[in-house]
């Protein structure tokens, strides 16, 4: 776990922007890595996190689990490492190699504890989608290198494709980048794959490796192309509300925590594309200013996401181990027991939700004064969008709310649900220290914004041309454009609110007194009060089932009235899954069945295929 | 802006919202009771609650975290700051740049936050039943008021209230249909945020129609004093917000110390005639099923989305 230490010192790389760029030797295809503003950025956040995220590991991955922890402990170096790579390649051979190597090494993390079938079901998923997302970016840089044969990402700077190749660039791209970021509907791998993942793991490939993804993009499209087109940002504006405002409801309703986590990544991923989509309209009219605020709200919640994301599956890993139960309806009342997870969960529950003053809000204050510079456009229509726009951000955020209120309250507060939860143990030194590294960047992030986005700056006047510097106002405050028009200072807001709740306790204790008793909660006059009567998972997500009905599929078994032992279940399925993709799995399978015929089996048969091809081949020489 | 005597007014403004605010609350209680032909306990009965909670002894239950202990001082200090940030008499107040109305947004989401989680804390069937009827409310509610105050800006070009309430007050008397459309989403919004009669009852104990009292069934004492003070202090900060947006006349400007002086009598004018509708209100209607609360505030919603989209449409 060394690593986790040169992984940290990778921050002192970002106060060097554009420093190397340094050919290593394979045969004939020298690899090209280069180390800008951008990459700087994303290996910070590589590093940061992995630091906390590796520091938890070593104290979490034991044996007895699948694979044994020697071989998890490779696999996790290689996937850290690949990541670093994918950052720093500056040409597509080596992107695609480092790409590849991450998605490997993490399918190998994924499927870990291969023992049970729907981790082995989950990791074959995740392979097939991330093939057909390579695949495709494969195909992008194809695009972009425009017969050149040069695969350097300095020749594909210096070529300016045409607006049908750079479109076509820009969907190939969008669909494999998409893929591995977890875009709707791209994203049916990512609630299965990060569940059966060690919680580490979970923590890293929400974290790090959805945000890949996102540099990726950005490298292709703002960076490569360098002129987007308008409409690719109503593109990408779009498809980042979908996954936003489905991903959270599809949140509200999960009853396994890991699976609620992972599809709260689909909603936080879906806000950083609606931000993506918003600075390629910016770009595409040439208001760079505003570009600059959108991207920056786009990486810092980048950022954000990175740090409190990694927190919480680390905090659900704890759980995991302490309890062995993944299911919400069986948990209860941590908070007893397991007082450090509790409140490092509670941190990053806040932050998650989006609410002051910790970091999730900055991000979210951001993109929604991004959203409100924008009338303005030229464009009549976009004008229309981007009230409807702001109004499903703005639910979304409120909805996040409820979905880490029931997480929170189910896991941690409440009674125990079961009898075993009374020997749950908190998380061990090395996990506790990798928390409160996490919880603390939430709140660093949360309360510091306007140096944070001094160091934003290079990277939004290299892809943009603007700065953002004056968007800090010194270091207290934070103000888009002019203070006149909004400002936001968290360090103030934050110790205000300290001092009223300090003032406060105070009066109360010196006017009044302090004296509390210990009774039994109020029993409504009924006796027999259990821990069953609380709210389950699924009771806590009725509500928003209900408002959002159209969204699911939803399969109940009520018991009869007059049943003995009456037993209710309910699935939630995604209707998504019956719409696409069983229908192209079915596709795939009839036409694969039309050419069984070619396969006999013997060997004498496909002897003649080959001399037949040949023959073939010799004509079109000849 | 940060002087010596613009502290002193924050301060002051801070201290007299806080004292001031279970009046409100008394007023409203007041009105209802004249209108059901009560004669009422009187404007102060909201300060006896309170002196008579705070000198009790609290009971707590044995399973209550810390969380459940700390909960009642941060609600009452978001709802305090948010008192303190609404405009109410002047604009000119050095806590107005630290906070914009998505920040106000943002805190009062807080306060629903923790006041969610502590319902959750003691395990018992109405604690978890209320805190998931209020997330209810709130996912529903806390957009439209965002939308809401985003028309408010629009108009206005700035999310800071200052700004916003300065554009309001000294335009030129024009009718703008996205503000009456902004309107009526905010009323709807602040009945079912402050537990009114539509979407909750604030005199029940109900079973079945419980929202808010279901969540802090559990607190007694001083905890639940602060709820209750923290629930006047809600309902102060609607109304300031509602009167800042849609009646802001009178709110002084920027150094101007003379209309500081006359906005205070204007306030309270104000504030009491608002609390006399929202009385008339609840008199005049009935209470809702609880399923029916998504409805009402997704109609809210949606009328608020439509005045941003009026705005941008008619560009007034």
């Amino acid at each position: 776990m060394g690593l986790a230490l040169a992984a940290f010192a990778l921050q002192g790389v970002f106060a060097a922007p554009r420093s190397l760029v340094l050919p290593l030797g394979l045969p004939d295809l020298p690899f090209h890595a280069r180390i800008d503003a951008l990459s700087c950025f994303f290996l910070l956040l590589l590093g940061a996190v992995a630091a906390g995220v590796s520091l938890f590991a070593s104290g979490y991955l034991r044996p007895g689990e699948g694979t044994s922890p020697g071989l998890q402990c490779l696999y996790y170096h290689v996937f850290l490492a690949s990541m670093a790579l994918v950052l720093i390649a500056d040409d597509a051979y080596f992107f695609m190699v480092a790409w590849e190597t991450m998605a490997l090494a993490s399918f190998f993390l994924v499927t870990s504890d291969h023992r049970h079938a729907e981790i082995r079901r989950a990791g074959y998923l995740y392979l097939l989608i991330a093939h057909i997302g390579a695949l495709s970016i494969l195909l992008c840089f194809g695009a972009l290198q425009a017969g050149t044969g040069d695969y350097t990402f300095d020749n594909m700077r210096e070529l300016q494709p045409g607006a049908e190749v750079a479109t076509a660039a820009f969907l190939l791209a969008l669909v494999g980048f998409g893929a591995k970021a977890g875009i709707v509907p791209l994203h049916v791998w990512l609630p299965e794959a990060h569940p059966a993942a060690p919680s580490p793991v979970s923590a890293l490939m929400s974290a790090v490796m959805l945000k890949t993804a996102v540099y990726g993009m950005l490298r292709v499209t703002l960076d490569l192309i360098a002129f987007p087109l308008w409409w690719w940002g109503v593109i990408a504006l779009v498809l980042g509300l979908v996954s936003a405002l489905g991903g959270i409801i599809f949140a509200a309703v999960q009853t396994d925590m890991k699976r609620l986590l992972a599809y709260s990544s689909i909603e936080n991923i879906g806000l950083i594309f609606a931000a993506f989509g918003l600075v390629l309209i910016f770009r595409g009219f040439g208001m760079g200013t505003l570009a600059a605020l959108a991207l920056t709200a786009m990486l810092y919640h980048c950022l954000n996401h990175a740090f409190f994301k990694a927190l919480l599956f680390l905090c659900t890993g704890s759980v995991l181990h302490a309890t062995r139960e993944r299911s919400l309806g069986k948990l209860g009342g941590l908070i007893h027991r397991m007082p450090w997870v509790a409140w490092c969960a509670l941190i990053g529950s806040i932050a998650i939700a989006g609410l002051p003053p910790l970091n999730g809000f900055v991000s979210e204050w951001l993109l929604l004064q991004a959203f409100l510079l924008t009338p303005g456009l030229p464009q009549a229509y976009l004008n229309m969008l981007v009230p409807v726009a702001a109004a499903v951000v703005a639910l979304t955020a409120a909805l996040s709310g409820y979905v880490m209120v029931k997480f929170y309250g189910v896991v941690f507060l409440g009674q125990p649900r079961e009898a075993k939860l009374a020997e749950a143990r908190d998380a061990g030194t090395w996990e506790r220290i990798g928390l409160a590294w996490l919880a603390a960047m939430c709140i660093v992030l949360g309360l510091v914004p306007a140096t944070v986005i001094g160091l934003l700056d290079p990277i939004t006047r290299a892809l943009t041309g603007h700065g953002m510097a004056s968007l800090a106002q010194g270091w207290l405050f934070l103000a888009p454009l002019q203070p006149e028009r909004a400002s936001y200072s968290p360090l103030l807001f934050f110790a205000v609110t300290a001092l009223l709740v300090a003032l406060t306790w105070l009066a109360v204790r010196v006017f009044y007194h302090g004296r509390a008793r210990r009774a039994a909660a109020w029993d409504c006059g009924f006796p027999r009060q259990n821990a069953r009567m609380q709210d389950s998972a699924e009771g806590f997500g009725q509500p928003v089932r209900h408002v959002f009905e159209p969204f699911f599929r939803v399969e109940q078994h009520a018991p009869a009235p007059t049943d003995p032992r009456p037993a209710y279940s309910e699935t939630h399925e995604d209707r998504l899954w019956y719409w696409l993709y069983l229908p192209v799995a079915r596709g795939v399978e009839r036409l694969t069945g039309l050419v069984t015929f070619l396969q006999r089996g013997r060997i004498s048969v496909y002897l003649t295929y080959s001399f037949a091809t040949l023959l073939v081949l010799l004509l079109f020489v000849g | 802006m940060t002087s010596i005597p613009g502290l002193v007014a924050q301060f002051a403004v801070l201290a007299l919202a806080v004292l001031l605010a279970p009046m409100l609350t008394g007023w409203v209680n007041q009105c209802r009771a004249w209108l059901q032909n009560r004669s009422g306990p009187g404007l102060l009965q909201p300060y006896r609650v309170l002196t008579k909670l705070f000198s009790k002894e609290v009971v707590l239950a044995h399973n209550a975290s810390p969380l459940f202990r700390g909960a009642p001082y941060l609600i009452f200090g978001c709802l305090a700051l948010a008192s303190a940030i609404v405009p109410k008499i002047g604009t000119d107040l050095p806590l107005n740049a630290a906070a914009d109305a998505i920040a106000l947004v943002g805190l009062l989401a807080l306060a629903r936050l923790f006041i969610a989680l502590a319902g959750m804390d003691v395990g018992t069937a109405f604690g978890t039943l209320g805190a998931r009827r209020e997330m209810l409310v709130g996912f529903l509610a806390e957009p439209a008021l965002l939308m809401v105050l985003f028309t408010a800006s629009l108009i206005s070009g700035s999310t800071s209230l200052a700004t916003i309430v300065e554009v309001l007050a000294h335009r030129e008397f024009v009718i703008y249909p996205s503000l009456a459309f902004a309107g009526v989403a905010f009323t709807m919004v602040s009945l079912a945020e402050n537990a009114r009669i539509p979407v909750d009852n604030p005199a029940t104990h109900l079973e079945l129609t419980m929202i808010h009292e279901a969540m802090v069934l559990e607190y007694s004492g001083r905890h639940l004093a602060l709820i209750e003070w923290a629930a006047s202090l809600k309902l102060f900060v609607y109304s300031c917000i509602g009167l800042a947006l849609f009646f802001p006349f009178g709110i002084a400007e920027r150094g101007d110390w003379i209309g500081l002086l006359l906005a205070l009598p204007v306030l309270g004018l104000k504030l009491a005639i608002g609390g006399f509708f929202l009385a008339l209100i609840e008199t005049l209607s009935a209470k809702m099923r609880i399923f029916r609360a998504p409805e009402f505030l997704a109609t809210a919603f949606l009328l608020a989305v439509l005045a941003m989209l009026l705005h941008v449409l008619l560009g007034g």
